[in-house]
């Protein structure tokens, strides 16, 4: 007879980026062999996406100062053979209870798990501005995804526009790759840069190549304008050019064929969600973040969390917090952990904690960009539900919640469930009621997070 | 008044030179070179300016995350198929349909 | 500090058909207050399938369907807000001989009530709808019926009514209501409030409440599991059911096809359900054979909901049999969307007059003494 209670439990993690990536490491190291499920045919995640075969270039391209860290992720699995059971191309669409649904090659399958570590990452935060859907706007994110995993750019005359130290990155690949840069624009003021300058030095690696990034687009001609007020994409087929409004109110246009746009980073947190776990809203970055202790537990005890999926960090944050939480994994099923490392992982953590509210406090929330959207931009472009509309049942119809919004309008409802419009909805609601996003709640989640063709059930 | 040129170039520009042999596929049925390592949308996007009709109003789309997270990019084929284009590689004999712009046709 | 609230009409629970009573009480001049646990119109009534239908109703529910059939008409002149009500026409499809006789049997006995439908052989339906993928002997079009947003009407309602003077109040759940001989008194969150009369409207909950006053009846979960794909070119002109159930199907305006497919996960200590990726792929599987043209479709969302299900499928409306001035309604098992808007013309009418002119002797709460109780948990399982 078999004896269930002496098998190796399941051990599933979702996400292959720095988080999932050093988790399995340490659940292999510990004699388990993890299942790794990941959406993409590569390992690395999005900050260090692999290109598509075919399309491969040197890391240190790709990569920059990050290619020996994005080189050592890439060559994990390979290190580690089938000690990791790597589930690539793969899509969790929905987790109930104790079971992950899964979408792969046109197949449906599904794995029940003990325990669960989720890495999903995240996307960038959007936000709605005049002419945000014209075709040619992308995010700042998709901008950089253009030029390294495709070696293109988004259009022959860029726009750059962001609150956070993605722009003078993306700025800076642009200019190394031989684009042409339109403007750098950040939506932030540049006072509280210089006010949390000195929390910033928690990291100082990362604020030289911050400081360098600037210099360097500064030097090509191309300084970051702070303190942008508003946005507005000029053209109806394609972008014509960006007209912004700078700190005193004066107007700018500069001609560009396309803009990447996005204002900082938002967990996807929808398996989380589907998983039950509790969430609270996150003041700094104003959003609704699965709950989760020092040691990577949620408020569920089979469920664990690592990495930008649960709360932004950056991909070092994720790579120590990938490793820690696996670490407490362990430690729940009883199994040996090294307290030394912990104290490490612990310490390494707590600095970097310490840098990230410096950071988040120099990028402050740009609410000011959702005062300036006028009612007829979409805010929803799934299905473009505009702002106007949002505004109107809010008064009218007495939505004084995202869910009764979401019933009302259709908002989060379409093709992407809310991650691209969910925020900006909740914030839109909160200003017209004279109210706080915490206090509007937020989008109820269903499956699946992503959509799923029917023609695969057959 | 549109102007046709521009209405036809493409949105993304190739920065960085890459090896392997030419994909040939369609786009409203005229025959275009993507490259090999080529994802959909970077195959239909160095051609069009566009990737598919907007269904609620008038007006184009042409992707916006290329993370998979957004489903602007979901496109028509001609053999029936829906893609999402930033999650596609690009494979020889697609045949995409994009059509045109209502309030331009 | 406890709220005090003294009211003609206490109702429990702020679905359409609560909130159709307050309405229509407003009307009469009494003084109403609704108690909901979580969202007036966010429960059984706002996640169904919006079909407005009366074809394939049992045949005692018929009058009282026939009689809504008439509000849906001015229904948004009434809440002042589009519920996007459309006349569609509903048709049941026969894939069996047996199916096409139960259909003509039907058709035969809705006609007692008023109730005319079409029988449509097998040539008529496939050139009605040119898309199905499945060969069907027939089937019965009934021109009457058809869908509308139930995420709207019952908010609406619920609008309607606290314009007209009701106390609504939203997270408000009941923690225990007694006859006291003048009248009632409930407790809720922070708030005792004292009425004359009490509506029982729980939904799902309706058979605690009811048990409280000594009205034993046996309301198991229902938790219908519900699928929608993003938009596709309008193709699915008519509400489409089968003969069995097991597959129906509607599209709206915008596009957006849906289709529901078996029932979902529970929590019924919550009391929300949930849909299974099971029940989701059973579903989308079995409404492919129908719809051949999904198959390049995507299902963008999956939801389910909870209702109160009785055993012979058919709701309990009426006095108590116990408590003076108790009104019972719930266990809509599942179709109650379209009876919505005369069942609170009927509790309206219980109220103010003690009888209705609709037949509801057979949703009696009497009708369960002599069964043997099945506890919820033990239902919710067999369920599951």
């Amino acid at each position: 007879m078999l004896d269930v209670a002496k098998r190796d439990p399941a051990i599933v993690v979702v996400g292959a980026g720095p988080a999932g990536l050093r988790a399995v490491e340490t659940l292999a190291a510990a004699g388990l062999r993890p299942i790794l499920i990941d959406e993409a045919p590569r390992p690395g995640g999005q900050i260090y996406r692999q290109p598509p075969v075919g399309a491969e270039r040197p890391a240190r391209d790709l990569y920059g100062f990050e290619a020996p860290k994005a080189v050592a992720l890439h060559r994990l699995l390979d290190r580690l053979g089938d000690r990791v059971d790597h589930r690539p191309d793969t899509l969790a669409w929905s987790l109930l209870e104790n079971r992950l649904d899964l979408l792969s090659a046109g197949s449906f399958d599904q794995i029940d798990f003990d325990r669960v570590i989720l890495a999903t990452g995240a996307m960038d935060r959007v936000l709605p501005f005049a002419g945000w859907t014209t075709p040619g706007v992308f995010t700042l994110g998709a901008a950089q995804i253009a030029l390294k995993a495709q070696g293109v750019a988004i259009g022959r005359r860029v726009a750059l526009v962001g609150a956070g130290p993605l722009l003078p990155l993306v700025a800076h690949q642009y200019l190394k790759a031989g684009a042409e840069i339109a403007a750098v624009l950040d939506v932030t003021p540049l006072a509280p840069k210089i006010r949390h300058g000195l929390g910033l030095a928690w990291q100082p690696a990362t604020l030289l190549k911050g400081l360098w990034y600037t210099a360097h687009i500064t030097l090509a001609g191309h300084p970051i304008r702070f303190g942008v007020k508003s946005l507005r994409v000029e053209g109806g087929a394609r972008v014509e050019a960006l007209v912004w409004t700078d700190g005193r109110g004066r107007e700018h246009r500069v001609a560009c064929d396309a803009v990447g746009a996005s204002f900082g980073l938002r967990s996807e947190a929808q398996l989380a969600d589907l998983a039950g776990c509790r969430f609270t809203f996150d003041a700094v970055t104003r959003q609704w973040q699965p709950e989760r202790d020092p040691e990577g537990r949620s408020s569920r005890a089979d469920v664990y969390l690592a990495g930008d999926g649960a709360a932004i960090g950056g991909a070092d944050v994720a790579e120590l917090a990938g490793e820690r939480t696996a670490l407490t994994l362990l430690a729940d099923l009883g199994r040996p952990v090294d307290a030394s490392r912990v104290a490490l992982l612990d310490r390494r953590l707590a600095r970097q904690r310490r840098f990230r509210a410096a950071l988040e406090a120099a990028y402050p929330f740009p609410g000011h960009l959702l005062d300036a959207v006028p009612d007829d931009e979409m805010v929803c472009r799934c299905e473009g539900i505009t702002v106007g509309r949002l505004r109107d049942t809010a008064k009218v119809r007495e939505a004084h919640e995202m869910n009764r919004l979401k019933a009302f309008t259709r908002i989060g409802m379409g093709r992407c469930q809310g991650r691209v419009c969910g925020q900006a909805a909740a914030e839109i609601l909160a200003r017209t009621l004279a109210s706080e996003p915490a206090a509007v709640g937020r989008l109820r989640g269903n499956p699946p997070v992503k959509p799923i063709p029917v023609k695969e059930t057959l | 008044m549109k102007n046709p040129v521009a209405a036809a170039t493409p949105l993304f520009h190739r920065l960085v030179p890459r090896a392997g042999p030419p994909v040939p596929i369609t786009i409203d049925g005229e025959p275009v070179e993507a490259q090999t390592g080529d994802l959909l949308i970077t195959a239909i996007l160095t051609h069009r300016p566009h990737l598919r009709r907007f269904e609620f109003a008038a007006g184009m789309r042409a992707g916006f995350c290329l993370m998979a997270g957004c489903q602007d990019c979901w496109v028509q084929l001609a053999d029936g198929r829906r893609v999402r284009s930033c999650s596609t590689p690009v494979e020889a004999g697609m045949a995409v349909i994009i059509g045109e712009d209502p309030q331009d046709a | 500090m406890v709220e005090r609230l003294d009211v003609d009409v206490a109702i429990v629970g702020g679905g359409t058909a609560a909130c159709a009573a307050a309405v229509a009480l407003r009307g009469h001049g009494l003084t109403v207050a609704v108690l909901e646990k979580r969202r007036c119109g966010a429960g059984a009534s706002g996640v169904n399938f919006g079909g407005v239908r009366q074809q394939g109703r049992d045949l005692r529910e018929l009058p009282l369907a026939r009689r809504s059939r008439t509000l849906w008409d001015g229904l948004s002149a009434l809440l002042g807000e589009d519920v996007e009500f459309e006349v569609s026409g509903h048709i049941k499809l026969a894939r069996s001989e047996a199916d096409l006789a139960d259909l003509e049997a039907y058709r035969l006995a809705a006609q007692e009530y008023g109730l005319e439908l079409t029988m449509l052989g097998a040539n008529a339906v496939h050139a009605e709808l040119p898309w199905l993928g499945e060969k069907v002997l027939g089937a019965s079009l009934s021109p009457t019926d058809g869908q509308a947003n139930p995420r709207v009407v019952g908010p609406a309602y619920a609008r309607l009514a606290r314009r007209l003077g009701a106390e609504i109040r939203e997270f408000t759940p009941v923690t225990g209501a007694v006859a006291t001989g003048r009248g009632f008194e409930i407790e809720a969150q922070g708030l005792t409030v004292t009425a004359r009369h009490l509506i029982n409207a729980a939904g799902a909950g309706g058979g605690l409440l009811a048990t409280a006053f000594g009205e034993t009846v046996p309301v198991t979960p229902l938790s219908p599991n519900m699928l929608v794909t993003e938009p596709l070119p309008y193709f699915i002109s008519r509400s489409i059911g089968v003969c069995g159930g097991d597959v129906y199907i509607r599209q709206t305006r915008r596009g957006n096809a849906i289709f529901g497919g078996g029932h979902g996960w529970q929590d019924v200590e919550l009391g929300f359900g949930r849909p299974t990726a099971e029940q989701s792929l059973d579903g989308m599987r079995r409404t492919l054979q129908l719809v051949p043209s999904l198959a390049q479709a995507n299902v963008i969302r999956t939801w389910s909901g909870f209702d109160g299900q009785m055993p012979d499928h058919i709701p309990v409306i009426g006095p108590s049999a116990t408590t003076p001035g108790l009104i019972h309604a719930f266990g809509f098992s599942g179709h109650g969307f379209q009876l919505g808007p005369v069942i609170g013309l009927i509790l309206a009418e219980l109220v103010t007059d003690g009888r209705t002119p609709s037949p509801i002797e057979p949703f009696a709460i009497t009708r369960f003494r002599d069964m043997p109780t099945a506890t919820s948990a033990e239902a919710a399982h067999t369920e599951h």
